[in-house]
């Protein structure tokens, strides 16, 4: 597998290009703004300018949040939809009744976002779940059942829990958008990912909860990224562990009681294993 | 009282150093509890209010020693944002608390006694945090009283079906109140806060849909479409009123969110 490879098709052949296209149409925008502010109040150029390409870079930043989530959710609902096809999953009725479920919403996510973004919307990148030939979730290259029912599930956990990350990542991009309407449908979903990732965690006999950074047992190494730095234990500037005695000040519960956010960069490299362009 | 509010120095554990003052001068800016906070800080006589009469709301509460039986009102913005996630952390805690306390849990199976612990474990953690947070960051009036008092008179302890079924209303509700409060945030660390929070409500209540699903053969109700809609995916939103309402019999400790929608 040639993880290079992979991010660098991701990063050149596509947010980047995307995302570059949207910036400049965005300065257009931009200096347009300007201009208007300028004409309107001569006395207050450069108030009215600063504000402008502060509106400016807000759209921006929101945009491509919204973006980072749809690649995100384009994974997502691809992965079930391929899950459910592969009769990995045909032997077991729980599982395949929990994949069912979470790949209606991760569908449904898919097709809000589109609509949210509209015009700014991005097609969805060609995925290799197999991540070059590392995993076989869905049996097609005959690693077995047994492997492939292993692999279905650590994968769905990694997806659930960088989805939770992800999200909560580019919150702050989103206040007060819309009188806080993007924010608001945000959350909605991001707290759907968090139910999914608890149950799939569970299913694989976890808890539902991340303890420290440990990806848990049966975790591909390569699954790591997803929970570095969820072992903070400062929220705030608080340590929670210093706010009383007992177990629910432990470090171990004081890590489960707080998800923790990742940044933009660190959910691509992430989804950008499973993206080939 | 509200002496020297302006040019009180901020501890070192502060959050968010300009919080206060830009919370201070937001309720300035608001007729009503200008005038409190005006009359509250000075002994003039020639009171345009009556800072006693409660009929008039200060927004400041009612512990504050500026006489009355008006409720605590949990205030606006920020500060209403976590006083409110602190009076419903109370509540999550204060039920697991008992929980652990009842016959159903001692005598449970192991997956819902370690699940249950769990759940009690980090609430209690959310509990202190918020009271941590607050009392860094607002003067002692304007944060909601530790111990609040609760009625769980329907809720039987010994009982698991009782147990399961109070812990998925909760736990929903932390969700839908969560992600209804995001929009009244105006401080993005708080925002984020909130976000460590929420994810880890949605995975408890996956958690015990998921052992109540189990029951019913309904493996899907760890995201079931009574709380996720079919529609689009999203997970509830509400906002505080409606929280407050849904949750109100729980509380006995009276508290008002007249500055929240």
């Amino acid at each position: 597998m040639n993880i290079i490879k992979f991010l660098d098709e991701f990063k050149t052949d596509n947010l980047t290009k995307t995302m570059s296209s949207r910036r400049d149409a965005f300065n257009t925008f931009g200096s347009l703004g300007k201009k208007a502010a300028i004409a309107a109040v001569p006395f207050g150029i450069a108030t009215m300018g600063n504000k402008a390409k502060a509106a400016t870079f807000m759209q921006q930043d929101y945009i491509a949040s919204l973006q980072l989530a749809l690649t995100l959710e384009y994974l997502e609902a691809e992965f079930y939809v391929k899950a459910l096809d592969s009769g990995v999953l045909t032997d077991n009725a729980k599982a395949e009744a929990i994949y069912q479920q979470i790949s209606q919403h991760e569908t449904a996510h898919v097709a809000f976002l589109q609509d949210q973004l509209g015009d700014n919307s991005i097609d969805s990148p060609e995925f290799d779940f197999t991540a070059g030939g590392a995993f076989d979730p869905f049996n097609d290259n005959n690693s077995g059942q047994d492997v492939a029912y292993g692999q279905l599930l650590a994968l769905a956990q990694a997806f659930e829990d960088t989805g939770v990350r992800a999200y909560k990542g580019q919150a702050g991009n989103l206040m007060g958008v819309a009188d806080g309407a993007v924010l608001t449908a945000a959350l909605q979903i991001h707290s759907v990912e968090a139910r999914h990732a608890s149950e799939i965690r569970r299913l694989r006999g976890l808890d539902g909860w991340i303890t420290l950074n440990e990806r848990g047992e049966d975790m591909p190494s390569q699954t790591q990224a997803v929970y570095d730095g969820e072992e903070n234990l400062s929220q705030a500037t608080v340590d929670v562990t210093t706010l009383g005695d007992g177990d629910p000040f432990s470090a171990e519960a004081s890590s489960q009681a707080y998800d923790e956010p990742m940044d933009r960069t660190t959910a691509e490299t992430i989804a950008g294993l499973f993206i080939v362009s | 009282m509200m002496k020297n509010k302006k040019i009180k120095v901020e501890t070192p554990t502060s959050l968010l150093k300009g919080n206060k003052r830009r919370q201070f001068l937001k309720l300035s800016g608001m007729a009503l509890a200008g005038s409190g906070l005006l009359l509250a800080c000075s002994d003039d006589d020639d009171n345009i209010l009556d800072p006693t009469d409660d009929t008039v709301d200060d927004g400041m509460g009612d512990d504050d020693g500026m006489g009355g039986t008006t409720p605590f009102d949990l205030g606006a913005g920020d500060l209403g944002v976590l006083n409110y996630a602190y009076a419903l952390e109370q509540l999550e805690a204060e039920f697991y608390t008992r929980v652990l306390n009842g016959t159903y849990w001692s005598g449970a199976a192991m997956e819902e006694k370690n699940i249950l612990e769990a759940l009690y474990n980090h609430e209690v953690n959310h509990r202190e945090f918020f009271k941590a947070a607050l009392n860094a960051n607002f003067d002692a009036e304007l944060v909601l009283p530790a111990e609040l008092e609760f009625d769980f008179g329907s809720v039987d302890f010994n009982n698991r079906d009782s147990v399961l079924n109070t812990a998925k209303t909760l736990e929903d509700t932390g969700v839908k109140a969560y992600n209804g409060a995001g929009k009244i945030i105006e401080t993005v660390d708080y925002l984020l806060i909130a976000g460590k929070i929420v994810s880890v409500e949605a995975r408890h209540a996956a958690a015990i849909r998921s052992i109540i699903g189990g029951d019913m053969g309904d493996f899907k109700l760890f995201a079931g479409d009574d709380a996720v809609s079919v529609g689009n995916g999203l997970d509830g939103a509400e906002n505080p009123s409606v929280i407050i309402e849904t949750a109100g019999a729980f509380f006995v400790t009276p508290f008002t969110a007249n500055h929240l929608p």
